[in-house]
């Protein structure tokens, strides 16, 4: 059992944000393979088609996507987050983007009847114009926004950073000086890829997010500057595909991990995490995960 | 993996909106029911049913399938696949039943050529709206018995697969393979849940895909979360029952839409 921003779960494991996290049923599926908690797909003001296909592709070293927030709105949305709350015995949290922080806080505040256990704000998608990172890279812009979805809920306000920026230190700051219970670090790396031989970037975005095992030297640098510069927990993502990954982000400073491309594997990677962290801190006469959340930092 | 460059090798007209394109790539891994991504350059890339190892048979009905129309023997598109979970695959001496729909066909094709070359009896009916509609009729006749249903009467029974299937003893097959238009599908399952079969039922779905790789979600069914481009296309008629199947799906933006 973890306890994360006055939250329980009852292990380390987070489904992320854009996978499995349309509809409820989804998202009841992965609390049943083993998720400590789920969050949903990133929910906007209004219904979003998304940018045209190809919009994920598996490469050697990773995972490709530009899905372009696709998302039925928040008006549409507050049903699947019930069926969620219903049908799985996890915290479900919702994770929403807006332009400005006047849509942050209309889609938190259309989607609080649904009752979710904690909000995500999602400022870091890497390809969506006027969404996502294009407010992210803003310290001023993140700290506004988390301010005023804070003001108007009553449950946790955690802040999806992005990669992409020169010091994510500072932006995290901002999401801590907000208000914000939470970071939640990181969001893909911008990337691309072309096909060679017909010269056409393979996404329909033409670029993209790039996640998976090439990205995790990316985030655990990311959680471990967090750590040391923020007083609120850090929830580590990017890269983690099995419980060694996961023990190493926690000993960089997460509080607990999030989970995303690696269910390309099997849905069943959340227990499989979970078990083997569990028999990691026993095996190493640790209470439990806080006793190794930071330890990396302590060592020297 | 990335898309394979594939060029167009032939092109032949099935029907007067359903072509069969061939391509220099084989993809001689993929089983009858698993589908490929294909790549329309600058427009989309959209799911297909293998109906080859090296082609697919398409309807023309969006953009990128009205772009695939225009194109000429040796111009290329991108290939990724196969993808999915296709039909159980036949065995010697079993008794299988193929129920097509227009381009349902498709994944079908391969299905009943994989049965008759292991030994297996197939019998198929074949449905279209009318007899210039009917794709691979030749095919399907070479791996067995056909039955023919056209909505018009202009060919073999006049009416829909349903009114074929009514009059068969479907306890005779130890498998009943199904792919078509959804509406089309979910009578068939209801009859065959009347008959007791729906668990030896396996159904091809369409739903709308993203990633097609098991990972975005955008695909998922109701109940159980399923993801129709991994856990499926091929789903068993068990797993249908109490589903959205037959009712609704989602639209490109995940709003449900009524099928």
């Amino acid at each position: 059992m973890v306890k994360i921003t006055g939250i329980e779960f009852r292990n380390p494991t987070i489904l992320a944000s854009g996978i499995m996290g349309t509809t409820g049923a989804s998202l009841v599926r992965m609390a049943n393979s083993g998720a400590g908690a789920v969050v949903t797909k990133s929910i906007g003001p209004e219904p979003k088609i998304g940018h045209p296909n190809p919009s994920m592709v598996k490469l050697d070293c990773g995972f490709l996507n530009a899905m372009g927030l696709p998302n039925p709105s928040y008006a549409d949305f507050d049903n699947e987050i019930k069926i969620a709350k219903e049908g799985a015995d996890v915290p479900v949290i919702a994770s929403i983007f807006g332009g400005n922080a006047e849509e942050f806080v209309r889609v938190a505040e259309g989607l609080a009847d649904a009752k979710p256990d904690a909000f995500e704000l999602n400022v870091s998608c890497p390809h969506a114009e006027g969404y996502g990172a294009t407010i992210g890279t803003d310290s001023c812009m993140v700290e506004a926004i988390t301010a005023a979805v804070c003001d108007s809920v009553d449950v946790p306000v955690w802040v999806k950073l992005t990669p992409n920026v020169t010091d994510i230190k500072s932006i995290g700051k901002a999401a801590e000086n907000g208000g914000a219970a939470a970071v939640v670090a990181i969001n893909t790396l911008r990337g691309m890829a072309i096909d060679i031989y017909s010269g056409y970037p393979i996404l329909g975005n033409r670029f993209g997010g790039l996640s998976g095992s090439a990205v995790k030297p990316v985030a655990i640098k990311c959680v471990y500057d967090l750590y040391e510069a923020l007083d609120i927990p850090v929830i580590g993502v990017g890269g983690v595909s099995s419980w060694e990954d996961a023990v190493e982000m926690i000993m960089a400073g997460a509080s607990a991990v999030q989970i995303g491309s690696a269910v390309h594997e099997g849905v069943e990677v959340f227990g499989d995490i979970a078990t083997g962290i569990d028999q990691f801190l026993q095996n190493n006469g640790y209470a439990g995960v806080e006793d190794i959340t930071g330890l990396a930092h302590e060592v020297i | 993996m990335r898309p394979i460059n594939s060029k167009i090798t032939q092109i032949v007209e099935e029907t007067p909106s359903i072509r069969t394109f061939r391509f220099d790539t084989s993809l001689d891994d993929a089983q009858p029911g698993q589908f490929v991504m294909v790549w329309v350059r600058g427009v989309d890339e959209v799911p297909m049913g293998c109906s080859f190892k090296n082609g697919i048979t398409v309807q023309k009905v969006g953009d990128a399938t009205s772009r695939l129309f225009e194109m000429k023997e040796g111009d290329s598109v991108g290939l990724r696949g196969p993808f999915g979970k296709g039909f159980t695959l036949p065995a010697k001496d079993e008794n299988i039943l193929i129920i097509a729909g227009g381009v349902g066909v498709a994944p079908l094709g391969p299905l009943a050529d994989e049965a008759a070359s292991v030994g297996a009896k197939v019998t198929t009916i074949l449905g279209a709206r009318t007899e210039s509609e009917l794709v691979f009729e030749q095919r399907f006749s070479e791996a067995g018995d056909v039955h023919v249903t056209t909505d018009d009467g202009s060919a073999g029974t006049c009416g829909f697969v349903t009114t074929v299937l009514a009059e068969m003893d479907v306890s005779e097959y130890d498998r009943i393979c199904v792919c078509g238009p959804e509406i089309m599908m979910f009578n068939v399952l209801k009859m065959l849940e009347e008959k007791g079969a729906h668990d030896r039922a396996e159904f091809s779905l369409h739903r709308y895909f993203k990633c097609a790789i098991g990972v975005c979600g955008a695909c998922c069914m109701d109940h159980e979360g399923l993801r129709v481009c991994k856990d499926g296309p091929v789903l068993n008629g068990s797993l249908l029952l109490d589903s959205e199947f037959g009712n609704y799906k989602r639209s490109s933006s995940s709003q449900r839409v009524k099928v």
